[in-house]
């Protein structure tokens, strides 16, 4: 581990070095006053002064300076990232992203002390153009469907008026700081506060993903601050351009904030579109990609890619383009390609999500350093308490109304991680970087940087003891019996097939009439013909009939004549909780990880269904466990 | 407190939509249809709670029947014994999940009749030395009069402490 820092530390000397290695102006004029044979010094490369015709030793870096500055960059955010998850004890008590901010606090110091210039920042074309769209992809290729879909209304509640609230508050209160403040904060019109507000309310993906590691929230949860993220995006991208474009007419009538509203409407629904047209597209190209197996998986990412670009190049939402075209294209995708290319889809969307988000929190830590700073107290302190009130109010709000049409009400324990989760990250960094220049820039550039550490480090790292101090005090009520648990997990049950059943809402009214037309039209044209047969019985029948040549069965297990009921120790009593509470299966509030960063938590899915298939009694011979869908299909 | 003429129409379009050879009757192949039903653990105990013992189909009236086990509480009931107790009631919530557990309806549930719902949903994880212990102590603290089986009452008392009404009532059937 030690071995890792030194090498992270050699890695920062060669950054600091490379620009070295170009030499100053007057180098080459000085020799070029005296040829040598051989010598050629004007196009920048150093040699042996030797009096021989050939160079044995040269270094030229302008020649791969900008691959080569690239590649350091990554290196030094892969080990950083490395060393992070030798070091012991930290991961546990520091998240991994205030790690690496402080990582490029410390290069981007660095690099300012021996050069007495600011280190390169972060521009905003690279984040928005290369580093944002990996880390969007595997979100929206690992984004569980069915939660997400069960949810949509509450997801969309909260992102769509839960960020409007925010960014009005946020820009009204800020304006209302601002006349009171009127000696030093008197040139910034109302605006700007608002455009302001509004690249500071938006919760940013990035930020969340990395903290909602740590912390072990049930999938619910997770998805609700999640999808919100990911779909505040184009609420926040329209009211962003919006403000900028009124801040650059003469004057604001009333029809250019309606024209703004519908633009909401356009932006969400065009990146939606898109999505879905190319990731229809990408579906139907997989379908002819067995004959050259190896380039499937990178349809997957060009057409990806694509989405995103083409919805950013008609200024819709990006993100919503990118995240609907992974969600459509995955299962028909999953299912023409061949297992191995699917695994190396899956590992280099981790991998470049991965590298990317390393990346994007280094180069924040980098770009703090910086000779623009203005300060102003009441402006900064105002924002940080400003984004925390109101962001507490609107959930809360929120939370209350739709409550009432929820089956599982969002509990208070989750509206405080909602509302202390809304991390802001480096979309709001790169956002402010494209304002149009005005007095008070760099102030925004300040308060925005300051807001940014604020939550990534404070509330980063504070949430997941507050979070279980939360839990503490709700577990310090009695603990449920075990019956109690069991009855009431068949209860659970019990609700969500009668729900089922009745088609609570019409929402699975509207499921099945998509599954209907999927089957119907969608997967007969976009799915290879032989695979289609997939899910069929004639597979898994197949499976069964393999496994049990290969002896795989397990041997029933001997059952031991009753032992007489005795009370049971408390570490039995422990261990049976244990198992209750991590294997009941609880659709609607599992305590497990739903997505995970740095594993592929399909894994646990893929050995769970390894184990050899288990009948439903009592139904007979009529049903059996489909390996790959995991339902239960019809014998007949 | 009847159910609303708007939700049986909208329960007759269900109906009519899991009915898929409209035959007017719903058979077992028509709720295997519902696909997060297959997927649940318990679900063919909660198909087979719609169908009367001996029958091989649930017509309309009957599919309502059941349903209506789910609407909410009505908390300011009077409580009048000469009236037959309402099918929406706590005790007769109880029942019903009572009911999923005892299959043979011999009025208990006996010790392999919570091990088959044990197994069922505790899925493949667990030993079965884990869930014979989890059933003997689930018994143990139910069982008041040591017949190693849970009566209604025992059944009821053990969960005198959930919230029955909210937990099993479906909203939209008010």
């Amino acid at each position: 581990m030690g071995g890792l820092w030194i090498c992270t530390l050699l890695l920062c000397a060669c950054l600091l070095g490379c620009p070295g290695l170009t030499p100053s102006a007057e180098v080459p004029q000085s020799h070029s006053q005296t040829p040598k044979l051989g010598f050629n010094s004007s196009d920048g490369s150093l040699s042996l002064d030797l009096p021989m015709a050939l160079r044995v030793f040269s270094v030229d870096y302008h020649h791969v300076q900008a691959p080569f500055e690239i590649v350091l960059w990554i290196m030094l955010a892969s080990l950083a990232k490395l060393g992070f998850h030798w070091s012991g004890r930290v991961p546990a008590v520091v998240p991994e992203s205030c790690l690496l901010i402080m990582v490029g606090l410390l290069v981007g110091g660095v690099i300012y002390g021996v050069r007495h210039s600011a280190p390169p920042t972060l521009s905003a074309d690279a984040f928005f153009l290369f580093l944002l769209p990996p880390i969007v992809l595997d979100a929206g290729y690992f984004l569980p469907g069915r939660l997400f879909f069960e949810n949509l209304g509450t997801i969309l509640w909260y992102a769509v008026l839960g960020t409007l609230w925010n960014v009005l508050g946020i820009g009204l209160s800020l304006y209302g700081v601002c006349l009171l403040a009127q000696g030093s904060l008197g040139d910034v019109s109302l605006l700007h506060c608002l455009l302001f507000g509004s690249l500071i309310a938006a919760v940013d993906p990035v930020a969340v993903l990395s903290v909602f590691q740590e912390i072990h929230v049930n999938e619910q949860l997770h998805i609700l601050v999640f999808g919100e993220s990911l779909l505040n995006d184009a609420v926040t991208v329209v009211l962003y351009k919006l403000f900028e474009s009124f801040l650059r007419l003469p004057s604001v009538s009333g029809l250019d904030v309606l024209l703004g509203g519908c633009r909401v409407v356009v932006v969400g629904l065009g990146g939606l579109f898109i999505g879905l047209f190319f990731g229809l597209v990408a579906a139907l190209t997989s379908r002819f990609t067995s004959r050259a197996q190896v380039i499937a998986p990178l349809f997957v990412f060009l057409y990806s890619y694509l989405s995103y670009l083409t919805s950013e190049m008609l200024h819709l939402s990006g993100i919503m383009a990118i995240v609907t075209c992974a969600v459509t294209m995955k299962q028909y995708v999953e299912a023409n390609v061949s297992e191995r290319s699917n695994t190396s889809i899956q590992y280099f969307l981790k991998m470049w999500s991965s590298v990317s988000e390393t990346l994007i929190f280094i180069f924040l830590g980098v770009s703090t350093i910086q000779d623009v700073h203005m300060w102003s107290w009441p402006f900064v302190c105002s924002t940080l308490l400003l984004c925390l009130i109101w962001r507490a109010t609107g959930v809360l709000l929120l939370t209350a109304v739709v409550n009432k049409l929820r089956r599982n009400a969002v509990t208070f324990r989750d509206q405080f991680i909602i509302a202390y989760g809304g991390l802001r990250g480096a979309i709001c960094f790169s956002l402010v970087f494209l304002i149009d220049d005005f007095p008070k820039k760099r102030l925004f550039i300040t308060t925005t940087i300051v807001v940014i550490l604020f939550t990534v480090f404070v509330q980063g790292m504070t949430i997941k003891p507050l979070v279980e101090l939360l839990e503490v005090k709700r577990k310090k009520r009695a603990l449920p019996t075990v019956s109690e648990e069991i009855h009431s997990r068949l209860i659970d049950h019990l609700l969500a097939g009668i729900e089922d059943v009745v088609g609570y809402w019409g929402q699975h009214y509207w499921k099945d009439k998509f599954e209907q037309f999927n089957r119907k039209y969608l997967r007969r044209f976009l799915i290879r013909e032989d695979n289609q047969a997939r899910s069929s019985i004639l597979r898994v029948y197949q499976e069964l009939e393999r496994r049990e040549q290969r002896g795989d069965e397990e041997a029933p297990p001997v059952v031991d004549p009753r032992s007489p009921s005795r009370p049971l120790l408390p570490e039995e009593m422990d261990s049976i909780r244990r198992i209750l509470s991590r294997n009941l299966h609880n659709f609607n509030n599992k305590q497990t990880p739903a997505y995970s960063r740095h594993t592929l938590h399909q894994d646990a899915t893929m050995d769970r269904t390894r184990k050899p298939l288990r009948r439903h009694q009592s139904l007979g011979e009529r049903y059996s466990y489909n390996l790959h869908t995991h339902w239960l299909q019809v014998y007949e | 407190m009847k159910i609303s003429p708007a939700h049986i129409i909208r329960l007759y379009d269900r109906f009519e939509f899991l009915d898929k050879e409209g035959s007017g009757q719903l058979r077992l192949e028509d709720f295997a249809e519902v696909k997060e039903l297959a997927m649940n653990p318990i679900g063919d105990r909660i198909i087979g709670a719609f169908f009367s013992p001996g029958q091989e189909t649930v017509d309309f009236p009957s599919f309502v029947r059941i349903l209506a086990h789910f609407r909410p509480t009505d908390k300011n009931r009077a409580k009048d014994s000469t009236q037959p107790e309402p099918v929406n009631s706590r005790t007769s919530k109880l029942k019903f999940a009572f009911q999923l557990y005892d299959q043979d309806r011999d009025g208990k549930i006996s010790r392999a009749e919570l091990l088959q719902v044990l197994r069922e949903m505790l899925g493949m994880q667990v030993t079965e030395e884990q869930l014979e212990s989890i059933a003997d102590r689930a018994i143990q603290e139910a069982d008041l009069d040591r017949d190693d089986a849970i009566s209604f009452e025992e059944f009821r008392k053990s969960l005198e402490k959930v919230n029955i009404e909210h937990k099993m009532s479906i909203r939209f059937l008010r």
